[in-house]
């Protein structure tokens, strides 16, 4: 047993706690016109909790305590400074917004802080009613965000159906959870595993598919998608932004605690295998045949997140370290191409009002910054050499390739393949559109920096992965042993 | 006697809650709602679980289901009779809802291994068992929780208030 104290170990969480808290203080004691330092104040605080995060995760005390029912883990750090990053990136590039509310911005960013803690304790979670919690307390927030403007009435709308569906998909968590709980009387990943024993009953699979469901919801898994494009294109830019890339990633390390601890036994591997193959395969296709027709980049994202999904999914089904890596791998690089690809989107929508792809026409000549960070960023998503994608899903298709599930691999290529089209479309509005009479779109301060960071990044990615994953295969050595 | 008290609270909760989906008077079915939650509360005290019971009459049938009627009454304008408005959709939520229970009644009672304790409970689930546990094994997501609380506040508030573009 390693000596350790808990508070060290939580230090990220409870800093995430406090800053929440300091914000919505801070917001309400300054005046009003001493409100614009409120954005550089919680990208610093955040910097330096991430900062600390990714000294934790090399050199930190790795432990598990009140019996196991909390994991600090490489897994659970790698993810912290996944969310933290993300976090960060959302921030930055949310400045424009927040300018744009006449009140609550310190609650803004309070509650994209007590977001980050929800999935960090989801990350962290070595049972289901810890791991239920931090997810309320991430989607409760995220309730919240959504719906944050009253004037803007896509996004009241957008806030009742994310609510209501929200709430659905979470009764439908609990139902499994309960099931769980009585089949094993535990609500421990572990020793749910050695209670479910050998055999898969057809409660024990009711359990699983209610779990999936519940989970596949956060995840916007087919059949569980719905709700998806209609709430990123009502939220706001920010909000939608890191719905997209962070609360994905908070369920997926969700999903793959309860996947290959809780659920690891031999009998269930055939039955949830068939089920993981079939659902990762849909929302695959789907995801990205319906990305093509649309119109606004907002859904256009939120279909191209769905196949993101699906990609992901893929590294699970493999079942073993090197699939693990993989979505840990392309889970962060995830973060910073669909980061710049909403900075731009975000940045566009705000000076011109609009969503419309045919509003980024001749974007190229009046931004030219904007047009190729977008354009990188949808390379990567669409997993183009030299940039960080194509390495991501070289990880993730060769793992499931080496498990043995051939099928499933090819069909992902298809699907890369076509999603090229759609990304290159948007591409080819941006470079050869002619764009009369729209204005030209000046990028400066913390955006600017937001746009050049994910850019340098997605590409130094790409052309060296070597560091990101190392430390993605520890983390993964970290879970599987 | 257990099993008779069992079933008239058991039949009352399904029948109130039965009540909530049908009235067409929005208030009838809040009042609905606090027979259900009561019931349910009477179910764990059979199940000698006094405290959540407590906990499910103060929380559920006092606090919320009194605040669903109040805030029909602070918003609803015109006539309160026909306010729970007839939903078009009813016959296939109905037929999800039934093919939901058949296969959960089905699955439940196919399973043979359920985890049934051998003798009834008869310690514990007071306030002081669960505070132990609160504050030792499930510290974490005790304090969780009250972040999340704070963070339903203030959402409350933003919402309610309304935030407004600036000029």
């Amino acid at each position: 047993m390693v000596d350790f104290n808990i508070a060290t170990v939580l230090t990220p969480e409870i800093a995430m706690a406090a800053l929440a808290l300091i914000l919505l203080a801070i917001g309400l004691l300054i005046p009003p016109g001493a409100r614009k330092g409120m954005m550089p104040l919680t990208a610093f605080s955040l910097l330096g909790v991430l900062g600390y995060t990714l000294f934790d995760f090399f050199h930190g005390t790795k432990a598990l305590f009140l019996d196991g029912l909390y994991l600090h883990d490489q897994f659970a750090v790698y993810f912290k400074v996944l969310f933290l990053a993300a976090a960060l990136l959302v921030v930055l590039s949310s400045g424009g917004y927040v300018q744009k509310l006449a009140e609550h911005r310190g609650e803004f960013y309070s509650l994209i802080m007590t977001a980050t803690l929800g999935m960090m304790i989801m990350a962290g979670a070595g049972e289901l009613i810890t791991m239920y919690i931090g997810l309320e307390l991430m989607t409760i927030s995220f309730y919240i965000l959504v719906a944050y403007l009253s004037d803007d009435a896509r996004s009241s709308e957008a806030g009742i159906k994310y609510l209501v569906l929200g709430a659905t998909s979470s009764a439908i968590l609990l139902y499994g959870i309960s099931l769980v709980y009585g089949l094993t009387g535990s609500t421990q990943y572990t020793e749910i595993a050695s209670g479910l024993g050998a055999n898969l009953s057809p409660a024990s699979f009711l359990a699983t598919v209610f779990l999936l469901a519940g989970l596949g919801f956060k995840i916007s898994l087919v059949p569980f998608h719905l709700w998806a494009p209609d709430i990123y294109e009502g939220a706001p830019t920010p909000v939608t932004a890191f719905l997209a890339i962070a609360s994905k990633a908070a369920a997926f390390a969700v999903l793959i605690r309860v996947y290959l601890l809780m659920m690891n036994s031999q009998a269930f591997s055939g039955t949830g295998q068939t089920l993981l193959v079939v659902l990762a395969a849909l929302t695959m296709i789907l995801g990205n045949l319906i990305a093509i027709p649309q119109t606004n980049i907002k859904r256009l994202l939120a279909y191209s997140s769905i196949a993101q999904a699906g990609y992901l999914m893929v590294g699970i089904i493999a079942e073993s370290v090197a699939g693990v890596k993989g979505v840990l791998f392309y889970a962060m690089i995830y973060v910073f191409a669909n980061m710049g690809a909403f900075a731009v989107a975000t940045h566009v929508s705000e000076k011109q009002g609009s969503d419309q792809i045919k509003d980024f026409a001749g974007l190229a000549r009046r931004s030219p910054l904007a047009a190729v960070v977008m354009t990188a960023s949808l390379l990567s998503l669409a997993g183009i050499p030299p940039l960080a994608g194509f390495v991501g899903k070289f990880y993730l298709f060769s793992a499931v390739m080496d498990s043995g599930y051939t099928a499933i691999a090819y069909i992902g290529f298809v699907m890369s393949m076509v999603s090229v089209y759609y990304y290159l479309s948007v591409v080819k509005v941006m470079f050869l559109g002619e764009g009369e009479g729209l204005p030209d779109i000046p990028v400066h301060g913390a955006v600017k920096f937001t746009m050049v960071f994910t850019m340098l990044i997605t590409l130094a990615i790409g052309i060296y992965p070597t560091p990101l994953a190392q430390m993605a295969a520890a983390a993964a050595q970290s879970l599987i042993k | 006697m257990g099993t008779v008290v069992f079933f008239i609270f058991a039949i009352m909760a399904i029948a109130a809650a039965w009540g909530v989906v049908t009235s067409k008077n929005i208030v009838h079915s809040a009042l609905y709602l606090v027979l259900c939650f009561s019931g349910v509360a009477v179910l764990y005290v059979l199940m000698n679980a006094d405290f959540l019971a407590a906990v499910q009459l103060l929380i559920y049938t006092g606090a919320v289901a009194i605040m669903i009627v109040f805030a029909v009454m602070l918003t609803l304008r015109g006539d309160i009779s026909v306010s729970n408005t007839e939903n078009r959709h009813w016959g296939w939520g109905a037929l999800v809802a039934a093919l939901v229970f058949i296969i959960m009644a089905l699955v439940i009672l196919a399973n043979p291994d359920w985890r049934i304790l051998a003798t009834p409970w008869t310690s514990g689930g007071s306030a002081e068992d669960l505070s132990l546990l609160l504050l030792t094994r499930f510290m974490i997501p005790f304090e969780a929780a009250a972040v999340l609380l704070t963070v339903a506040l203030v959402g409350a508030v933003v919402l309610a208030k309304g935030v407004k573009e600036s000029k």
